[in-house]
C-alpha cells in the first residue's frame, strides 16, 4: 500500500500529497499523523496540495476531518498550494472547505502558523494575572 | 452546376476571343457599383485575373467550380473576396464584380447570336451564380475569421493583472463583465497570485459601467477560489451610483473588504501588511 510521507520541520508537520488519494489511504494518513501530532507536540500541520489535479468532495472532506483531528490534538492546519483549476472547480462546486485555513505557498504556510502560535503565547501571557504583576 | 464540354468550349471561345473588349466593359460596370472607391487600375486588374482563370480552366476541359482543375477560379475568386472583406466593403459591392460578368456575356451572346443562344447564356449565368455564391461564403468566412480575432484580441487587452507592490497585485476591470470574461479574469487572476505568490488580490471595478446580480456573483465567486487558495481580495473603486445600486439588488458583499478607492484599498493591504505610510519628515538644511 502507498503511504503519504509525514516530514517534520521545526515546530511543523509538512505533508504532501503525490498521489490520487483512496480511502485506505487517507485512513492510513489520518492515523498516522494523529500519531506523529502527538509524538512530536508540534503544533502545526501543512498540507501541501500542489501535486492534486483533482479534489472533489472525498477529498475535502479528508482535509476537512484531518483539520478536525489535529485541531482537537492543539494543532493548526493550513493546506496550501491549490491550483487556480481547482479553486475554479470546488467554487463552482459550491464546496467551500469549512474550518480549513489556507495559503498560497509552502513558506507562507509557514508564516501563517508561526504568526498564529506567536499569537497565542503572547494572549497566554496577556491572561495571566501573575506575568502582569510580575513586570516592575 | 457544371457546364457542358461544348458549353465550355464556347465560352472560352467568346471570353477569349475579344478579351481586351470583355475585361474593358466589365470593369466598367464594377466601376460605376463602387462608385470610385477602387481606382480603375486595381479593378482591371483584379478583373483580368478572373478572366485569365476562367479561360486557364476551360482550357483544361469543362468548367467546373467544384472540380480540380477549377483550383486557380477558386483561389482568383477568394483572394477578391478577402480584400474586399478586409478593405471594409459591403458583401453586395464584393459579389457584384462577379454579377457584372453576366451583363458581360448578355452583349456578346446577343451579338454572336446563333441557335444556341438563350440555351449558352442559362448556362453560363448559372455558372456565373455559383461564383457568385462562392464569393459571397468566402467573404462571409473572412469577415466572421476578423471578427474573432478581434474578440480575442479584445479579450487579451482587457484582462491585464498588475503588481502594484511586493505581495500585492490587481485587476483593473473595464467594461462590461460577461461569463466569458469573468472566467479569464478569474484564471489569470489566480494564476499570478500563484506565480507571484502574492497574498493580496485588489478587484478595481472603476472601469465597470453597471454591476448587476450576475456581475456580483462572478466577482464573489474569484473572490471565494482565491480565498480557496491563500490569498485575500479587496474591491475597490465602487462608485456612488454603483453602490446604489449593489444596495438596492440585496448584493451581499459579506466580510470581503471593499474600498472607495485603489489608493484606500492599496493602503488598506499595506496596513495589514504592517508597512508604515507616513509622510517622511521634510530635509532640513543643516
Amino acid at each position: 500500500m502507498e503511504r503519504v510521507p509525514i516530514l517534520k520541520i521545526g515546530d511543523i508537520l509538512l505533508v504532501s500529497i503525490q498521489l490520487d488519494m483512496s480511502d485506505q489511504t487517507a485512513v492510513q494518513l489520518q492515523e498516522a499523523l494523529a500519531e506523529r501530532i502527538v509524538d512530536t507536540g508540534c503544533h502545526g500541520v501543512i498540507i501541501d496540495i500542489t501535486a492534486l489535479d483533482i479534489v472533489d468532495s472525498f477529498v475535502g472532506r479528508m482535509l476537512s476531518t484531518i483539520a478536525s483531528i489535529s485541531k482537537v490534538l492543539d494543532a493548526e492546519t493550513v493546506v496550501v498550494g491549490m491550483r487556480p483549476a481547482v479553486a475554479i472547480t470546488l467554487v463552482e462546486l459550491g464546496l467551500s472547505l469549512n474550518g480549513i485555513r489556507t495559503a498560497l505557498n509552502v513558506e507562507r504556510g509557514m508564516e501563517l502558523i508561526a504568526a498564529a502560535h506567536a499569537d497565542e503565547l503572547d494572549y497566554q501571557l496577556d491572561d495571566d494575572p501573575d506575568a502582569e504583576t510580575a513586570r516592575p | 452546376m457544371a457546364l457542358s464540354t461544348e458549353e465550355s468550349g464556347r465560352l472560352v471561345a467568346l471570353l477569349s476571343g475579344q478579351d481586351e473588349r470583355v475585361t474593358t466593359r466589365w470593369t466598367e460596370i464594377v466601376t460605376s457599383s463602387l462608385r470610385g472607391r477602387l481606382s480603375q487600375a486595381e479593378l482591371r486588374r483584379q478583373v483580368q485575373d478572373l478572366h485569365r482563370a476562367i479561360v486557364a480552366t476551360g482550357d483544361r476541359g469543362t468548367i467546373d467550380l467544384s472540380a480540380d482543375n477549377a483550383a486557380e477560379l477558386r483561389a482568383a475568386l477568394s483572394e477578391l473576396s478577402r480584400g474586399r472583406a478586409r478593405q471594409g466593403f459591403s458583401a453586395t459591392e464584393t459579389t457584384i464584380s462577379i454579377f457584372a460578368l453576366k451583363d458581360v456575356l448578355a452583349e456578346l451572346v446577343q451579338e454572336t447570336g446563333g441557335p444556341n443562344a438563350l440555351h449558352d447564356y442559362v448556362a453560363f449565368s448559372k455558372l456565373v451564380d455559383e461564383m457568385g455564391l462562392f464569393t459571397f461564403e468566402s467573404f462571409v468566412r473572412t469577415r466572421e475569421s476578423l471578427i474573432a480575432d478581434q474578440a480575442e484580441q479584445l479579450l487579451e487587452l482587457s484582462t491585464p493583472v498588475v503588481k502594484l507592490w511586493e505581495g500585492v497585485v490587481a485587476v483593473p476591470l473595464v467594461g462590461t463583465l460577461d461569463s466569458a470574461r469573468a472566467q479569464v479574469v478569474m484564471e489569470r487572476l489566480l494564476q499570478t497570485l500563484v506565480d507571484t505568490s502574492s497574498p493580496y488580490a485588489i478587484i478595481d471595478i472603476t472601469g465597470v459601467p453597471a454591476v448587476d446580480t450576475q456581475v456580483a456573483q462572478h466577482i464573489l465567486k474569484t473572490v471565494v477560489a482565491a480565498r480557496l487558495m491563500g490569498a485575500d481580495c479587496i474591491i475597490s473603486g465602487i462608485r456612488p451610483q454603483i453602490a446604489q445600486t449593489i444596495v438596492a439588488l440585496g448584493i451581499e458583499f459579506g466580510d470581503i473588504a471593499t474600498k472607495a478607492s485603489l489608493a484606500d484599498a492599496l493602503r488598506h493591504v499595506l496596513r495589514l501588511n504592517g508597512v508604515e505610510t507616513a509622510r517622511r519628515q521634510p530635509r532640513r538644511d543643516a
